[in-house]
């Protein structure tokens, strides 16, 4: 699934915002087809060349254009498949084959943190699991893409498997969250049963419900 | 080496300022050289707390923006001598402060004096971000209540992140003063408990100030508790708290006003 960006006038302050989000998401960008939406700027004079080159130093594969003015690029500059209008490809197709990136590192799937987690702190991972040594204060926010184990009193929020990964579970030692959401089903402290409060819990996802285990 | 010191909290109204004073006068008796500065621009207190309000001429956004040299805007303290207070401005705000001008400001104390203690404005807006900012540890002044907890926590969380010495990767030093304590009503439950906050916020704990009439009093006659009365409760746990700040070494007690079975029953340690 391609996302798309659709750049707004002025454009400087729309990268600042883009820089802002993907300051607080590095991840989000990783790996997905881009497609850039032209037809939000309705500012004749954009250089869309130096957008485009913005957007590419910021590591976002573009894969196609949409919105721009007939004419407004030929192929020698544009290395990659051009203009698609509403979607269907009207011109021709060139593969290009970018070298294979190696990794730097192996790509890691969980996050370790060494505690507390301090309110007004989002942990934010979406490749996999998330383990927090310490607590996870009231106001603190854990947000992954796989399971979230927390090794001291959870207090604040989680919101685990939110890209989708609907048998992530929350693991505490310590449940006094103020809300915990699994794969977009979501219970919020008023819901909780009593006898959760203070124990070690496993919560879970049964359908569309979450449900939470006391371990022993 | 002089220490700068920030005593901050999130929340307002916990006992920052009155903190500020009361460990700048406990420093400053046992000879150390202390200055206070008031970051609270535009709700400027600390000159009030101190009596020292009809002696400010020349204040921190003067200095900070170059239009007085810092020896004219010092207020030497009359009772206790090597005490010295940099006023706050009451009619300017906080966007008067810039990054350059606190740093130099702070640079030029840090030679004059042993102890810089930095009396932070309530929030964690750009007063309270650039009171933080350049000192070397941290009071976390904390009510045992849970809206205070949870502000205290926040305020822990920047300074382990905004702080200069964050920045460069070092470990800031931070101690936790637990003001307005009544062990009677957290023995009932109406108050959190010791443990609870620390377990809370797991930093280590500077002092327990107990709740006395003796702080209020002590306000309003512009003289710190540790001057006006420092034979009564509060006045002794900050002295103990002052103590601690040094390096010191001392059991931790509620100290307590109150004779008889009260004082006997909560006078004991308690962490």
């Amino acid at each position: 699934m391609a996302l798309v960006l659709m750049p707004e006038w002025p454009t400087e302050d729309w990268l600042a915002s883009l820089d802002g989000q993907m300051k607080r998401a590095p991840t989000f960008f990783e790996g997905r087809p881009v497609i850039v939406d032209f037809s939000g700027l309705g500012e004749p004079k954009t250089d869309y060349q130096a957008l485009i080159a913005e957007l590419e130093k910021r590591d976002i594969r573009i894969i196609g254009v949409e919105g721009a003015p007939e004419g407004w690029t030929d192929s020698d500059t544009w290395g990659r498949p051009p203009i698609a209008t509403n979607g269907r490809a009207d011109r021709f197709i060139e593969v290009v084959e970018d070298e294979p990136k190696e990794p730097a590192v192996p790509d890691v799937n969980s996050l370790v943190l060494q505690g507390p987690i301090r309110s007004g702190q989002t942990v934010y991972f979406e490749r996999g699991d998330v383990t927090v040594l310490g607590s996870v204060a009231s106001g603190a926010e854990v947000i992954a893409g796989g399971s979230v184990h927390v090794y001291g009193t959870l207090r604040g929020r989680v919101i685990a498997g939110f890209a989708g990964q609907a048998d992530a579970g929350v693991f505490c030692r310590r449940m006094e969250a103020e809300l915990i959401a699994i794969n977009g089903v979501y219970k919020v402290a008023d819901d909780m049963p009593a006898t959760v409060r203070g124990k070690p819990i496993h919560a879970k996802l049964d359908g569309d419900a979450i449900v939470m285990v006391t371990m022993s | 080496m002089a220490e700068v010191l920030v005593v901050t909290s999130g929340k307002g109204g916990v006992g920052k300022t009155t903190s500020t004073a009361s460990l700048g006068v406990a420093l400053a008796q046992s000879g150390q050289k202390v200055v206070i500065v008031d970051f609270d621009v535009g709700l400027r207190n600390l000159d009030l707390i101190m009596g020292a309000e009809r002696r400010v001429v020349f204040d921190l956004i003067n200095v900070v923006q170059g239009d007085a040299k810092l020896a004219q805007a010092l207020i030497r303290d009359k009772r206790v001598d090597t005490l010295s207070l940099l006023a706050a401005s009451q009619t300017r705000d906080k966007d008067a402060l810039s990054e350059e001008g606190v740093e130099r400001v702070i640079g030029e104390l840090r030679e004059k004096f042993d102890w810089v203690i930095c009396d932070s404005p309530a929030g964690i807006e750009k007063g309270a971000a650039l009171a933080m900012k350049y000192a070397d540890r941290a009071v976390v002044v904390t009510n045992p209540e849970v809206s205070s907890v949870r502000d205290s926590d926040r305020i822990i969380g920047l300074l382990d992140s905004k702080t200069a010495k964050a920045e460069r990767g070092e470990r800031m030093e931070k101690q936790l003063l637990l003001t307005r304590y009544d062990p009677v009503r957290a023995e009932r439950g109406d108050m959190l408990k010791t443990d609870d906050v620390l377990e809370i916020l797991s930093i280590p704990l500077l002092g327990i100030i107990p709740d006395s009439e003796e702080v209020l009093k002590a306000s309003n006659l512009g003289s710190p508790v540790t001057l006006s009365s420092p034979t009564s409760a509060p006045a002794r746990a900050y002295f103990d708290a002052a103590k601690r700040l040094r390096g010191e070494t001392v059991p931790m007690t509620v100290h307590s006003d109150k004779s008889g079975l009260l004082g006997r029953l909560f006078g004991r340690r308690v962490a």
